[in-house]
C-alpha cells in the first residue's frame, strides 16, 4: 500500500512539474520572448486560465505527502524551512504579479509585474532544482531524525549544476508551450530560443546523469532488479531525441509534448531510482526516511486511495474540459482577461 | 512556553487571519455570482448579466489573494509544527488532500472559463462555470472546517504503536458531529459578509448618485439575504454550535461566557470585564438565569464555571471571553440593521433612505471583524490543546526550527502582506470607482461585454 502512495506522489510530482512547469518556464522566458505589451499580454492570456489549476497539483502533492507520509512532510518541510518560505513568497509573488499587472494600463505599473512575474518564476525553476538535488544527494539527519537546511550545504555544486538543469529544462518546455499558444514575432522568438535551448538541456542532462551516479552510486539497484523501470529513462531519451525533429517542421504540439515527456521521464526514473527511500541520509542510510518507517498505516491509507481514485478521475474531467475550451492560439479579444 | 512556540504562534495567528479576510469573500461571493447568472438565464435581463460580470471581477481579484496568502497554510503545518504534522498527518492530511482535489481543481479550472472563456462557450456553459466555481468554494470550507473540528474534536482516529494518530473511520472524520453545525455556521457568517460588501457597494453608488440601477439590485439584493442569513447566524447555527461546544468543550463555553463560577440559574452577561485574579466579572450588566436556559433549556439548570477546572486547562480567559461578545453584539446590530432594511424595503422606501444607505455603508468592516472574532474564539477558546485532549500547542511545533528564523520569516510576511494589501484595495477602489457596464436603455440585444481597457 506504501508503494502504491509512493507512485501516486510520483505522479502528482510529475504532473506538476509538467503543467507547472511550462508556465514556470514561459515567466522564465518571458522578459525576453515577450517585448512588447501586447506580446506580454498574449504571453499572460496563453497561461491564464490554466496556470492557477497547474499550481493545485503541487497543494494535492503537498497535502498527499502530508496523509500518507507525514513524517517526510514534517521533516523535511521543517528542515528546509528557510529555503521554503522563500518558495512561498515566490510563489505568491508571482501569483499577484499575474493578476494585478493588467488592472492598470501605465507602462510603470506593468513593466513592475513584468519583472516580478519574470523574476520569480526563474527563480522558482532554479530553486526546485536546487531542492531535487538536495533530495537526489540525501540529507544529514541527527539523532531525533530532524536535520536543519543551512544554505552553506543547501548550495553544493550537484544542487546548483541540478537547479541550472532545472531552469533550462523547464525553459524549454515553456518555449515549446508558447510555440503552442503564440504567433508572430513571439512565435519566432519562442521557436529559435526552444531550438537553442534544446542544446542546452542535452548537454546539462548528459553532466547531470554522470554527476548523479557520482553523488548517489545505488541508483542503479532498482533498474537492473526491475528492468522494466527502464521505460521512464527510454521515455525521457526518446523524447529528447524526437523534439528537435518535430521543432524543425514546426509540429509544436508534438514537440511540446516532447519536452513534457522529458520532464516526466527523468523525473520519474528518479523517483524509481530513489525507492524505497524518500528522503535519503547523506551520511548514514539507516536513517533515511523510506516506505518502511514513514508511512501511515494501511488502515489510513486504504480509503484515502478510495477516494482519490474518483477524485483523480474528475479531475482528468475538469483538466480535458479546461484545454478544450482553450485550445488554439491566442488572441487578444473583447473578453481576454489579461 | 519556548520563545520559538511563541513565533510559531504568532506567525500562524498572524497568517490565517490575514488569509481569511479572503476565502471568506471568496465562499460568500460565489453563491451570489451563480445566482445573479442565474437569474439572468432565466429572465434573459442584462442587468444581472453586467452585476455579475462586475462582482466577477472584484471576486477574481480576491481569489488571488486568498490563493496566494493560502498556500503558505498549507506548507506552515511542516513547517513550523513538524511535531503536530507527524503525529496528526495521518488524520488532517486526509481532509487537506480531499480539498485539494475535489474542491480546488474545481474551482481553479472553472474559474478560468468564468473569467477567460465568456466567448469561447455557450452561455449555458459559461452559467454552469459559475455554478461549480461557487460549488469547489464551499466544498473547500467544507473540507477546512472537517479539519479544524477533528482538532477540536478528535473523531474516527486510532493511536499507532509509536504514539501518532491515524485515520480509523473515514465516515466518522467526515460525519463529526462538530464538524456540520460549525460548517454551517462558517458558511452562513460568509454569504452574510458578501451581502454586506454588497449592499455596502450599493449604498455607495446610490449616495453617490451613479450606476442607480446596479445600486439598487446590489442593496436590495444585499439586505434581503442579508437579513436571512444574520438571523441563521444566531439561530439555528450559532445556537447549535454553542450546544456542540457545550458538549465537548464546556471549559471553552463556559470562558466565553466569562462564567467563573459554576452555579444553578447561570446568568448571561451582556458586558463586564472578566478579572482573572478575582475570578469575577468586572461591572457587569447580566441577565439572569438565561445562560441556563440557553445551554441546557432550563433556567434552573447549573452550568459549569471555570472554577471547576484546573488553571493549566482554562483556555486564555480575555481573549476568549472578548472575541466571542465582539462577535455576537455585533451579529445583533446586523440583524438589527438588516431587518430595519427589509422593513424599508417592505414599505419601498429602501433606495432613498440616505441615513440608512450611510449605515449599511458604514457597515463594511464589521462582517469581518465579527467573522474573525468567531475563528478567534474557536481556536484561542481551544488553548492549551492544539489538537483537543491529545496534544497540547507547545509540544506541536518543529524541534529544528529557532525562534529567530520563524521572526524573520513572519516580518516577511508582515511586510508583503501589508504591501498586496495595500494594492488590493486600491486596485479594487478603481473598479469600484469604474462602476458595473451600464446595460443600455430599454435593451433587446445581449448586453456588450465591459469595456476592455486594457
Amino acid at each position: 500500500m506504501a508503494t502504491v502512495w509512493f507512485a501516486i506522489l510520483a505522479g502528482l510530482l510529475i504532473g506538476y512539474a509538467v503543467l507547472d512547469g511550462f508556465d514556470l518556464g514561459v515567466g522564465a522566458l518571458s522578459l525576453w520572448v515577450a517585448r512588447t505589451d501586447e506580446e506580454r499580454r498574449v504571453v499572460l492570456n496563453a497561461i491564464g486560465p490554466v496556470w492557477d489549476g497547474n499550481e493545485v497539483w503541487l497543494i494535492v502533492w503537498g497535502a498527499a505527502l502530508f496523509l500518507a507520509f507525514p513524517r517526510v512532510y514534517a521533516v523535511a518541510f521543517s528542515g528546509f524551512y528557510l529555503p521554503l518560505m522563500i518558495a512561498l513568497w515566490l510563489l505568491m509573488g508571482r501569483g499577484v504579479a499575474i493578476e494585478f499587472r493588467h488592472h492598470i494600463q501605465d507602462p510603470l505599473w506593468r513593466g513592475a509585474w513584468d519583472v516580478v512575474f519574470w523574476l520569480s518564476s526563474f527563480l522558482l525553476a532554479l530553486l526546485y532544482g536546487v531542492a531535487a538535488g538536495n533530495v537526489v544527494a540525501g540529507v544529514p539527519f541527527d539523532a531525533r531524525g530532524y536535520f536543519q537546511g543551512l544554505f552553506e550545504w543547501l548550495l553544493n555544486p550537484y544542487a546548483l549544476l541540478m537547479g541550472l538543469f532545472s531552469l533550462v529544462i523547464l525553459s524549454w518546455h515553456g518555449a515549446h508551450y508558447l510555440c503552442v499558444k503564440a504567433e508572430g514575432h513571439l512565435y519566432e522568438r519562442a521557436h529559435w530560443l526552444a531550438r537553442a535551448l534544446w542544446g542546452l538541456t542535452a548537454l546539462l542532462a548528459v553532466a547531470l546523469t554522470a554527476a548523479t551516479f557520482a553523488a548517489r552510486p545505488t541508483l542503479m539497484r532498482n533498474f537492473h532488479a526491475v528492468p522494466a523501470l527502464l521505460i521512464f529513462p527510454a521515455l525521457a531519451l526518446a523524447s529528447l531525441a524526437l523534439a528537435p525533429w518535430y521543432h524543425g517542421r514546426q509540429a509544436d504540439r508534438a514537440a511540446f509534448l516532447c519536452s513534457a515527456g522529458v520532464v516526466g521521464g527523468l523525473l520519474a526514473s528518479t523517483a524509481a531510482g530513489l525507492y524505497p527511500d524518500l528522503l535519503p541520509s547523506s551520511h548514514d542510510a539507516s536513517r533515511s526516511l523510506n516506505l518502511t518507517n514513514a508511512a501511515a498505516p494501511p488502515d489510513a491509507l486504504l480509503p484515502a486511495l478510495l477516494w482519490m481514485i474518483p477524485g483523480v478521475l474528475l479531475l482528468a474531467i475538469y483538466q480535458v474540459a479546461v484545454y478544450r475550451v482553450f485550445a488554439g492560439r491566442v488572441v487578444l479579444g473583447k473578453s481576454t482577461h489579461y | 512556553m519556548t520563545d520559538a512556540v511563541v513565533a510559531d504562534r504568532l506567525q500562524f495567528t498572524f497568517t490565517i487571519m490575514y488569509h481569511y479576510l479572503f476565502p471568506v469573500l471568496t465562499m460568500g461571493l460565489a453563491p451570489f455570482i451563480a445566482a445573479l447568472k442565474t437569474l439572468h438565464l432565466a429572465s434573459g435581463d442584462v442587468q444581472y448579466a453586467a452585476a455579475a460580470r462586475f462582482w466577477t471581477r472584484i471576486f477574481a481579484l480576491n481569489f488571488a489573494m486568498g490563493v496566494v496568502t493560502g498556500i503558505p497554510m498549507e506548507f506552515q503545518f511542516g513547517t513550523n509544527w513538524a511535531t503536530f504534522s507527524t503525529f496528526a498527518g495521518g488524520v488532517v492530511g486526509q481532509t487537506l488532500a480531499l480539498e485539494g482535489v475535489f474542491a480546488f481543481f474545481l474551482e481553479s479550472s472553472f474559474l478560468g472559463i468564468l473569467l477567460f472563456g465568456e466567448d469561447r462557450v455557450s452561455p449555458r456553459f459559461h452559467w454552469l462555470s459559475s455554478i461549480l466555481v461557487a460549488a469547489g468554494a464551499l466544498i473547500s470550507g467544507f473540507f477546512i472546517v472537517a479539519t479544524n473540528a477533528w482538532m477540536q474534536h478528535p473523531v474516527g482516529y486510532a493511536v499507532a504503536p509509536d504514539g501518532t494518530v491515524h485515520l480509523d473511520n473515514f465516515w466518522a472524520l467526515l460525519g463529526n458531529p462538530f464538524a456540520w453545525w460549525q460548517y454551517a455556521h462558517v458558511i452562513s457568517g460568509a454569504i452574510l459578509t458578501a451581502a454586506i460588501v454588497m449592499a455596502a457597494t450599493g449604498a455607495y453608488y446610490l449616495l453617490a448618485g451613479k450606476h442607480a440601477a446596479f445600486g439598487r439590485l446590489s442593496v436590495t439584493m444585499g439586505v434581503l439575504v442579508g437579513a436571512v442569513f444574520a438571523l441563521m447566524q444566531l439561530f439555528p447555527t450559532g445556537d447549535l454550535n454553542s450546544r456542540n461546544v457545550l458538549i465537548y468543550q464546556p471549559v471553552k463555553l463556559a470562558t466565553m461566557e466569562g462564567l467563573f463560577r459554576t452555579q444553578p440559574g447561570a446568568p448571561l452577561a451582556i458586558i463586564g470585564m472578566p478579572d482573572t485574579t478575582q475570578e469575577r466579572l468586572l461591572d457587569p450588566v447580566v441577565v439572569p438565569d438565561l445562560l441556563s436556559y440557553l445551554a441546557y433549556g432550563d433556567f434552573h439548570a447549573t452550568v459549569r464555571g471555570l472554577g471547576d477546572y484546573p488553571r493549566d486547562l482554562r483556555p486564555p480567559v480575555q481573549i476568549t471571553y472578548y472575541a466571542y461578545h465582539i462577535m455576537v453584539g455585533l451579529g445583533t446590530v446586523f440583524i438589527a440593521v438588516l431587518l430595519l432594511g427589509v422593513l424599508l424595503w417592505w414599505r419601498r422606501a429602501l433606495p432613498g433612505a440616505r441615513w440608512f444607505l450611510w449605515i449599511l455603508l458604514a457597515q463594511l468592516p464589521f462582517p469581518y471583524i465579527a467573522n474573525e472574532a468567531g475563528w478567534t474564539v474557536a481556536e484561542v477558546g481551544r488553548q492549551p490543546w492544539l489538537v483537543y485532549g491529545l496534544l497540547r500547542t507547545p509540544q506541536g511545533a518543529s524541534p529544528t526550527v529557532v525562534a529567530a528564523e520563524t521572526i524573520f520569516t513572519l516580518l516577511g510576511f508582515a511586510g508583503i502582506y501589508a504591501l498586496l494589501g495595500l494594492i488590493f484595495l486600491y486596485l479594487v477602489l478603481r473598479i469600484v470607482a469604474e462602476g458595473p457596464a451600464e446595460a443600455p436603455a430599454g435593451s433587446a440585444p445581449p448586453a456588450p461585454a465591459i469595456p476592455v481597457e486594457h
